[in-house]
């Protein structure tokens, strides 16, 4: 039977999807082996799956969804209320859990895997809770996940750049990524958060952080130096600064055009930036009454550069719970909304803060928010740069709304029903009614799962070429039968209930229903550094004591401490 | 078949575990007979039983539900969410009842000769619940962590009740007879309270909007409310409740607007309010 991992399958005459391979919507089998994609197998020593009428495409891949952690967490204890209304029973395979937007971890690993996801990115992890946050990831079934550490506001980074010391940055961000078993550089606010613990914030990349004498644009550049010095699958992933305030567009542009002369890293190629929930930083206005889309402008600068890919941050209208690590920004939502708040400090790291959050279609601002989301992918002409389908999970929406943002790109028909019901001035404030683009399923499911897997530079996800993870995903819709954009409605309950879904080989989802969750990995990234650096990583060690409630030879998360990592290994490019 | 207009359930002894019992309300019951009422499918614990397992049924059902009478004989304390979302028709319990009795009430009525648990009549929305004993936490209240309390109808305690009564309500009035916990009111929108006996402590925190009444003692009134005046009496629904009462508003430190009567003769340690006037 299935559900006992047959060591070979073969998946029949589907339409096959697999844009990093070329291959837009064949018919072929795809042969799997011991969990990973092969040429052939033989027929009869495999469990057939026929495909017949459906389509293929490899698992999806999430590039930024907050899904576990000390703020996903304390999101949780913040709201009884999102658990009640959102429950789901014990059945013979599954365990039973609760949360509509902040589902508990077993859940959560579900309702990814029912939709076809089988990769997921914890975006936004403060170093110091690592060990909570692998806890919950390896808590998560079945999808396969990383945890990019919060390095912009750390103090000794924000020294060593100050003080130009750029390796010593790079051998420290590398020590972080090892020690909290991270797999990218996160900023958050670069600097701004630093400020908010003085009850400030920074209004360009160019302010200067008190106590530091570093700037936003320094952070970042230093930053995506180290990100090439170490050679990193990644680029840094940055949420900017000014984030969620009205005119905050201009900013945005200057961060992505910021680091453009930085080169990347091997698996990056060109591309030194990912500019992350694109949506929240793309406002024109100059205050919530002005307030409008910017979504064109910065979509124009991605067209026109090699160097940058976003993903999307899409507003679902719904009620949803928002955290970030962005600390001003969260008190300042609780000002606007008055809901009950959350904001905390992180030692010498950063910020957090979590507000519940209700979108509204009716509102100006948040009909507005909803648009520049789905502008921002209709906009980009080559899907490889962006905006990959995100809703920052739970900050746009929950993640299981994206079969919902999938229909609205992939038909006009649908977008137009929508605009029906949004607050009427809205609509002079953002370009969406304007664009006619209708996204194939070729480009959704580079939007969906080989962007985002190339962006992360993972070089076994989001494609079904011999040698890939045998991580796909099936639906029942058959894409030389349907037109999307007048049976939008039929793409959306395809995508929301997965025919099937393998994972590493495995079938974990039947017709909708979760049949097996195996525990996936959790990728992190050791990159392998010149012997100086040890001497120079040690050096800090009373600066640490002093500074933090933990010390430095307890910080490092121990070893065998998860329960399945994969090592991916790097070479810095530093000097013996 | 004899139609009787109403229902008895007993239980068949004593109940140890929880019993969520959603189903004992007139809307269910309707039309059907003493049978198929035992049929029906409650928690016990984590596991699913039938009505009859646990109860004895005696009596067919009305077929409208505005028609019948469900009357719960013995001791309920430990059956929760009866009435839930019941929209008419009557349930009379003999004894006490457990939590979340009438949750998300919409019509009909609810009559509790004993002591109701805590949050009773939690996110009403009409109908009316009478209760002879007391009550416990929470009446009329949000489910927790939400900003949804009580919207319409009317609850009647005669005995005490406990903390938080009328949590982000935002509708409808409460009257308890005897005393209350700390927190009455706390998060109000709008609505009445009244409350005849003492107040712990603490009335109309975070309120915004509404009214509370407490014509016994308060040991003091929060930082967040200001006195406007001294009232002769104040309106409860078409009542009018004589004082003098002490009138504020607040709570000021959310910038709200509600109203908080404190009788004077009761609380004269409040009097130094007065010179505020
Ligand atoms: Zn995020």
């Amino acid at each position: 039977m299935a559900e006992k991992a047959p060591r070979a399958l073969l998946i029949k005459n589907g339409i096959v999807f697999d844009p990093l391979n070329g291959i837009d919507g064949e018919r072929m089998d795809i042969a799997v082996l011991n969990g990973r994609i092969v040429e052939d197998v033989p027929e009869k020593e495999a469990y057939v799956i026929d495909a017949s009428g459906m389509m293929v495409m490899p698992g999806g891949v999430d590039i930024h969804a907050h899904i576990a952690g000390s703020e996903v967490n304390a999101g949780r204890l913040l709201r009884p209320e999102d658990h009640f209304k959102d429950v789901e029973p014990k059945t013979a395979t599954a365990r039973s859990g609760v949360g509509h937007s902040v589902p508990s971890t077993w859940t959560t690993g579900y309702r990814y895997a029912r939709m076809g996801w089988t990769w997921v990115s914890n975006p936004s992890m403060p170093p110091l809770e690592a060990r909570h946050t692998h806890e919950e990831l390896d808590d998560t079934p079945i999808i396969d996940k990383a945890t990019y550490p919060l390095l912009g506001d750390c103090w000794f980074v924000m020294e060593f750049l100050a003080a130009g010391m750029i390796e010593e940055c790079a051998a420290y961000v590398a020590w972080m990524l090892w020690a909290t078993k991270g797999y990218a550089v996160k900023l958050v606010n670069p600097g701004g958060l630093e400020c908010w613990g003085f009850g400030g914030n920074v209004k360009s990349i160019d302010d200067v952080v008190p106590y530091f004498n570093i700037t936003p644009r320094e952070i970042i550049r230093g930053l995506a130096k180290v990100n090439h010095l170490l050679d990193l699958p990644h680029t840094i992933h940055i949420h900017t600064n000014r984030l969620g305030q009205p005119g905050n567009w201009e900013i945005t542009v200057r961060t992505m055009d910021c680091v453009r002369d930085i080169p990347g890293t091997s698996s990056t190629g060109k591309r030194s930036i990912h500019v992350t929930h694109v949506q929240f930083s793309a406002f024109g206005g100059d205050d919530w009454a002005s307030m409008c889309s910017m979504a064109a402008p910065i979509a124009r600068y991605v067209n026109m550069h090699d160097h940058v890919t976003i993903d999307m941050g899409a507003v679902v209208p719904g009620d949803t719970t928002t955290m970030t690590a962005d600390g001003p920004f969260q008190y300042g939502l609780y000002e606007l909304t008055g809901n009950k708040w959350i904001n905390h400090d992180v030692e010498t790291e950063t910020s957090s803060g979590i507000v519940p959050y209700h979108y509204r279609r009716k509102s100006l601002v948040n009909a507005v928010q909803w648009a520049i989301g789905l502008e921002l992918a209709l906009l980009i002409k080559d899907p490889w740069k962006g905006a990959f389908v995100t809703t920052d999970h739970p900050n746009g929406a929950p993640f299981t709304t994206y079969p919902r943002v999938i229909e609205w790109l992939m038909s006009v028909k649908a977008r137009e029903k929508t605009l029906k019901r949004v607050n009427k001035r809205a609509i002079r404030r953002m370009v969406l009614p304007s664009i006619d683009r209708e996204m194939t399923f070729y480009e959704i499911a580079i939007l969906t799962r080989a962007g985002p897997a190339k962006a992360l530079g993972l070089e076994n996800k989001g494609h079904l070429g011999v040698g890939a993870d045998a991580d796909i995903a099936i639906y029942a819709i058959d894409p030389d039968r349907i037109d999307p954009g007048r049976d939008h409605r039929a793409v959306r309950r395809a995508f929301e209930r997965a025919a099937w879904t393998i994972k590493e080989g495995r079938v974990v989802v039947k017709d909708g229903q979760v049949v097996s969750s195996p525990r996936g990995r959790t990728f992190w990234v050791h990159v392998e550094l010149p012997d100086w650096t040890e001497e120079a990583i040690r050096s800090i060690g009373d600066a640490w004591t002093e500074r933090y409630t933990v010390s430095f030879e307890n910080y490092p998360i121990p070893k065998h401490y998860l329960a399945r990592p994969y090592k991916v290994v790097r070479k810095a490019r530093l000097e013996a | 078949m004899a139609v009787c207009a109403e229902v008895v359930l007993k239980p068949k002894k004593a109940l140890r575990v929880p019993v969520y019992a959603p189903c004992i309300r007139p809307d269910d019951f309707a039309g059907l007979s003493e049978a198929e009422i035992g049929s029906l499918e409650v928690l016990k614990g984590n596991r699913k039983v039938r009505l009859a397992e646990l109860f004895e049924v005696k009596g067919d059902a009305a077929s409208k539900p505005e028609e019948l009478t469900i009357c719960l004989s013995g001791d309920f304390g430990k059956v929760r969410q009866v009435g839930f979302e019941m929209t008419s028709g009557r349930v009379v319990v003999e004894g006490d009842i457990g939590l979340l009795a009438g949750e998300h009430m919409r019509g009909g009525t609810i009559e509790i000769h004993g002591s109701a648990g805590s949050w009773l009549g939690s996110r009403m929305l009409g109908g009316t619940i009478i209760v002879h004993g007391s009550a416990g936490d929470y009446v009329g209240s949000s489910y927790r962590g939400a900003a949804d309390g009580m919207r319409g109808g009317t609850i009647i305690i005669e005995g005490d009740v406990g903390s938080e009564l009328g949590n982000h309500m935002r509708g409808g009035t409460i009257e308890v007879k005897g005393s209350v916990g700390l927190f009455p009111g706390i998060h109000l929108h709008d609505g009445a309270i009244l409350i005849r006996g003492d107040c712990e402590g603490r009335p109309g925190a975070f309120m915004m909007g509404g009214k509370i009444i407490i014509c016994g003692h308060v040991p003091s009134v929060l930082p967040g409310f200001s006195i406007i005046r001294i009232s002769k009496s104040v309106k409860f629904g078409k009542e009018k409740i004589e004082g003098p009462f002490y009138t504020f508003v607040g709570d000021l430190t959310e910038g709200g607007g509600g109203r908080l009567h404190v009788s004077k003769e009761r609380n004269s340690h409040l009097s130094h309010y007065e010179s505020y006037l």
